[in-house]
C-alpha cells in the first residue's frame, strides 16, 4: 500500500485530531514558538536549536519510508498473562494508550522501501507504554526480523523505549533474548542491520537488539543508557552531569555510534542499503 | 536485614538445645531421650511452619541468604577446575568467575556471577554486579567455548548488572546485548542454573541456554521487587507484594516454558546442606549434557532458537483486549 494511504487507513480519527489541535508549540529547550507544519516539514527538529521532539511511529514512518509499506504483525495483540493490577489494571492502561497513540502496541513493523531499496522496518513509539518492550514487541520484531532474513532486505529499527515492560514481567524480559536470536540469524546470514537509537533508549531495549546491529547511529540529545538516572544516583549518592547518558556522551567515548540529526536518518538507511 | 535469617535465630536456639542434651544423653548419666524426642518434633513442627510454604518475597530472601552456595562452591565441585582472567581489554571483574572445568567425562567451560558472603568480599566481587568488563570476559570465554567445541555451563546469582558512571562509561548495554548473541550463536551446548537471585538482563546475558535449570527456592526477575514497588506505587515498602506480581518463583518460570528443570532444595534452604544440593545440580547439569552430546551444532542452536520464539503471550485475535475495573 502507498504510504498516504496506509497512513491514511492506520490513524484513528482521535490520533488525527490530537494532531489537529495544536497547530503551535513551543521548543521544550529553546522556547521558540514553532508553527506544527513548519515542524513536520524539519522532520520534527527544532529549526532554531535542533530539539527533537519525541515522534510517534507513524511521523517517522511516513518520514523514512516513501515508497509502498506493509506492516507486519499487526494482527499480534496484548494480553495479560499475569493479571497484573497496581495503581490501574494492566489492560486499562493498554486501553488508554491505544486512545492517546492510535497504537496497538509499542511498536509498528513492515516491509517497505526507501529511494527504491527494499528494507524491513520496525519502529518503536514512546507514546504507547513508554516505548517499553512486552511480548507483542519482541514478537513483532521478530517476525519483521525473519522477515528480512527470508527476503533478503536490511533491516532497520528505530528504537525509543523504557527497557523491558514490568507488567508483563519475565516474559517480557525473555523478549531480548527472542530478538536476539533473530538478530544472530540476520548476522550470519551476512544481512545489514541498522538501529537508529532516539530519546529515550535505555534498559533491557538499549541492552539488546539496540547495540547489537552493524551500524548504529543515535539522534543528537537522545537519552541512551542501560540503567535509569535515579537508580544511578541512588547508587553513586550524589547527582549526575545533565550531560550524563546523552547521545554525545556515548559519542565522545567512542561507544561505536554515529552522532546524527533526524533530517540525515534516511541517509543511514541509504548507506546500509548499500552495504 | 535477612528475613529468612531472622527467623532461623529462633531454630538456632532449639538447635542448640537439642545438642545439649545429646551430650547429656551420650555419657548415659540421666536417659533424655524422651526430651530429645519432643524437642525435636517441635524443631521439625517449627521448621515446616517457616519453611513449607514460601511466599515469593520469602523466597526472594531465601536466594539472599548469606550463606546460600554460591558460584564458586560449584565451580570448586567439579572434577577440575581451572579459572582464567581478564577481559584482555581493562580489567579483571571478580563478580565474574569461570574457566575450563571437567564435569564427569567432559571438558566445559564454566562462567558464573560471584557474590561475597562478607563486606570485605563484596567489595572484591562488587556484590555480585558485573561490570561491562565483567560480560566481556563472558563473552571471551563463550567464544573459546565455541572454538573447541565445549559445552558451557553458566551459574547466574546477581541483583543486576552494575549501574555506576563508569559502567555507563564503558558502554554496559553493548557489553550485555553482545552476550546475547554470542550466547545465541555459540554452536555448543549452553546450560544455565539460577543458583540464587536472577536480576534482569544482568542475569539473562549469561542464560540464553538449551536448557536452564532453576533451584527451588531461588528467583529470576525482570526487576527487583523493590524496584518494582518503586516504580510502580512510589513505595519501595512495597516490594513483598511487588515480588507476589512479578511471578519471579521456579515454578511460576516453569509454567512460562522459561525454566525447564527444577532442583528442589533441602527444608530450609539450600545452605542447609551444601554438599548435598551441589551435587545435586551437577548431576543435574552433567545427565542434561549427556541428553545433548548428539545433538549438531545447527541443531543447538536451532533448538535455543525455537526455546526463546515460543515465549511470550499474545492476543492473536483482532479485536479488543479483555478489560477488567482496576
Ligand atoms: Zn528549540
Amino acid at each position: 500500500m502507498a504510504i498516504p494511504d496506509w497512513l491514511r487507513s492506520r490513524r484513528t480519527e482521535r490520533d488525527d485530531s490530537r494532531h489537529d489541535a495544536a497547530l503551535w508549540t513551543k521548543c521544550p529547550s529553546c522556547a521558540e514558538v514553532l508553527y506544527r507544519p513548519d515542524l513536520s516539514a524539519n522532520l520534527f527538529v527544532c529549526t532554531r536549536c535542533q530539539h527533537h521532539f519525541r515522534m510517534s511511529a507513524f511521523d517517522r514512518i511516513a518520514m523514512l519510508i516513501d515508497g509502498d509499506f506493509t506492516e507486519i504483525g499487526s494482527n499480534v495483540l496484548p494480553s495479560d498473562p499475569l493479571t497484573w493490577v497496581d495503581k490501574k489494571a494492566y489492560p486499562v492502561k493498554l486501553a488508554t494508550d491505544r486512545e492517546k497513540s492510535g497504537m496497538t502496541e509499542a511498536v509498528l513493523c513492515g516491509l517497505g522501501s526507501i529511494g527504491g531499496h527494499s528494507v524491513a522496518l520496525g519502529v518503536m513509539d514512546f507514546y504507547f507504554r513508554g516505548g517499553t518492550m512486552g511480548s507483542v514487541v519482541g514478537e513483532r520484531l521478530t517476525l519483521m526480523l525473519e522477515a528480512a532474513l527470508q527476503k533478503r532486505r536490511p533491516a532497520i529499527i528505530v528504537t525509543a523505549s523504557g527497557g523491558a515492560r514490568m507488567e508483563e514481567g519475565m516474559l517480557a524480559l525473555m523478549q531480548m533474548a527472542k530478538i536476539s536470536s533473530a538478530v544472530a540469524r540476520l548476522s550470519e546470514a551476512r544481512i545489514p542491520f541498522l538501529t537508529v537509537l532516539t530519546d529515550p533508549t535505555t534498559g533491557g531495549v538499549s541492552a539488546s537488539f539496540a547495540f547489537q546491529a552493524d551500524i548504529i547511529v543515535a539522534e543528537r540529545k537522545a537519552m541512551i543508557g542501560f540503567a535509569g538516572r535515579r537508580v544511578i544516583e541512588q547508587t553513586i549518592r550524589q547527582k549526575l552531569p545533565d550531560q550524563f547518558q546523552t547521545a554525545e556522551f556515548l559519542w565522545r567515548r567512542g561507544i561505536s555510534i554515529a552522532l546524527s540529526i533526524a533530517t540525515n536518518s534516511r541517509r543511514f538507511s541509504f548507506a546500509c542499503c548499500r552495504i | 536485614m535477612n528475613i529468612i535469617v531472622e527467623r532461623e535465630k529462633g531454630l538456632l536456639e532449639l538447635e542448640r538445645r537439642i545438642e545439649e542434651l545429646r551430650v547429656v544423653n551420650a555419657s548415659h548419666a540421666v536417659d533424655m531421650s524422651g526430651e530429645i524426642a519432643g524437642l525435636q518434633a517441635k524443631y521439625a513442627q517449627i521448621q515446616h511452619e517457616i519453611f513449607g510454604s514460601l511466599t515469593a518475597w520469602e523466597k526472594v530472601h531465601m536466594a539472599r541468604h548469606p550463606m546460600r552456595p554460591t558460584a564458586l562452591d560449584y565451580l570448586s565441585a567439579l572434577d577440575a577446575y581451572d579459572e582464567l582472567h581478564g577481559d584482555r581489554h581493562f580489567r579483571d571483574d571478580h563478580a565474574i568467575v569461570g574457566g575450563l572445568g571437567r564435569l564427569g567425562q567432559r571438558n566445559v567451560v564454566v562462567i558464573g556471577q560471584q557474590r561475597g558472603r562478607d563486606t570485605k568480599e563484596n567489595l572484591l566481587r562488587n556484590f555480585g554486579m558485573v561490570s561491562p568488563e565483567g560480560y566481556r570476559k563472558v563473552q571471551r570465554l563463550a567464544e573459546l567455548a565455541g572454538r573447541f567445541g565445549l559445552p558451557i555451563v553458566t551459574f547466574v546469582d546477581t541483583k543486576g548488572a552494575d549501574p555506576g558512571i563508569g559502567s555507563e562509561e564503558r558502554a554496559q548495554s553493548e557489553a550485555i546485548a553482545r552476550c546475547l548473541v554470542t550466547f545465541a550463536m555459540a554452536p555448543v551446548p549452553i546450560v544455565a542454573t539460577i543458583i540464587g537471585e536472577g536480576g534482569s538482563g544482568g542475569a539473562l546475558a549469561l542464560a540464553i541456554a538449551n536448557s536452564v535449570v532453576m533451584l527451588e527456592h531461588s528467583v529470576y526477575s525482570v526487576a527487583s521487587p523493590e524496584g518494582a514497588a518503586a516504580i510502580l506505587w512510589s513505595d519501595a515498602g512495597k516490594a513483598d507484594e511487588a515480588a507476589e506480581h512479578l511471578k519471579l518463583t521456579a515454578a511460576d518460570l516453569q509454567r512460562f516454558g522459561i525454566v525447564d528443570h527444577i532442583v528442589p532444595e533441602p527444608v530450609g534452604g539450600a545452605h542447609r546442606d551444601v554438599p548435598g544440593i551441589v551435587g545435586r545440580v551437577v548431576d543435574t547439569v552433567g545427565a542434561i549434557l549427556d541428553s545433548l552430546a548428539s545433538k549438531s551444532a545447527s541443531e543447538l542452536t536451532d533448538g535455543r532458537y525455537s526455546k526463546y520464539r515460543q515465549i511470550g503471550a499474545l492476543n492473536s485475535e483482532r479485536g479488543e483486549a479483555t478489560e477488567s475495573t482496576p
